[in-house]
């Protein structure tokens, strides 16, 4: 795999894989995606994207959730 | 006879409302608590002679207040003092329910693991070890199908036990960093002498080391108006509600 490079769930194409390593995200909002599975090391997948590109919707510890830009654009991680 | 009270709490369609049902029967009523909008139910069943009040607190994923269904859900458990909380998992999706599984176990040590919607996971072929579970949760951990009605005699046993304290439960407590449990340390014996032994004075802290102003300045509340019932309780109110 080499050198995995960091991306945002954002920038996840449809299909890809991604496991988070960090949440930009403070206050209410980081507890919630907290309590939704976006922790630290989950893996998550892209499953589709709307047609104007946002929100878009992952598959996170079995359940599929979206996620508006605001939100997935700060959840970093790396293509497994 | 005597009687309880049990509090049921779980993920949002994770079947507590059925399991509800499979024990009330018809005897179920909904109800409106004080000044709030989203409902609790509440019903009756008897076991062994002893009457057991049970409440289907919100679905909810997490309780650290983030909406009001979870507020709902959180008062109840720690201000509600139910002799008993059950937390309904779902079998099929037990990662994503253990969290809040995880949340009441460190808020009260009097809880019982039911896992549900066993039959759904055994055709998915997921098979749930519900023993090692129980050593590592240090709680009662039972599987049912609310929908087939089985394994309820086995969590209405469980739960009498409990209650009676033939079964002790040592919930498994989550550590967190050196730096947290010391002030852990320090904050639990001042919590504990301020607030007394109802309600987990570790979990206090760990709110407080949270920053949740709102649940003290609730619990300042209650306290100031047991006082006053306390008071007006010499005079009239003390026949007609028993105080604790």
């Amino acid at each position: 795999m080499g050198l995995s490079k960091k991306i945002s769930l954002f920038e996840g194409e449809k299909g890809n894989i991604i496991k988070i390593t960090d949440l930009n995200i403070d206050g209410i909002m980081r507890r919630r995606l907290l309590d939704l599975g976006f922790v630290p090391g989950a893996y998550v997948e892209v499953l589709r994207k709307s047609p104007l590109g946002d929100p878009v919707a992952f598959r996170v510890s079995n359940t599929s959730i979206a996620l508006r830009k605001e939100e997935s654009h700060k959840i970093l991680g790396e293509l497994v | 006879m005597s009687n309880f009270r049990i509090a049921l709490c779980g993920n949002p369609n994770t079947g507590k409302s059925t399991l509800f049902n499979a024990l009330t029967g018809l005897k179920q009523h909904t109800g409106n608590w004080a000044g709030k909008t989203v409902e609790m139910k509440k019903g009756v069943y008897t076991y062994k002679n002893d009457q057991y009040e049970i409440v289907d607190l919100p679905g909810t994923y997490s309780l650290y207040s983030n909406s009001l269904d979870e507020e709902i859900a959180r008062d109840f458990i720690v201000f509600g003092n139910p002799d008993i909380t059950i937390v309904i998992l779902d079998a099929t999706a037990l990662e994503r329910n253990l969290n809040l599984a995880l949340q009441v176990l460190e808020m009260t040590n009097r809880v019982i693991i039911c896992i549900n919607l066993i039959d759904e996971a055994e055709k998915l072929g997921i098979n749930i070890n519900e023993k090692l579970l129980m050593r590592r949760l240090g709680v009662p951990v039972i599987k049912i199908s609310a929908r087939n009605k089985t394994g309820i005699p086995m969590l209405l046993d469980t739960v009498s036990r409990v209650i009676s304290g033939v079964i002790q439960c040592t919930p498994f407590q989550i550590e967190y960093d050196e730096e947290t449990e010391r002030k852990i340390k320090i904050l639990e014996p001042m919590i504990d002498r301020i607030v007394g032994h109802d309600i987990s004075a570790r979990w206090l802290s760990l709110r407080l080391l949270d920053g949740d102003r709102q649940l003290f300045e609730q619990i300042e509340e209650r306290k100031a108006r047991n006082r006053e019932v306390l008071i007006n309780g010499a005079t009239f109110h003390k026949t007609k509600t028993g105080i604790k």
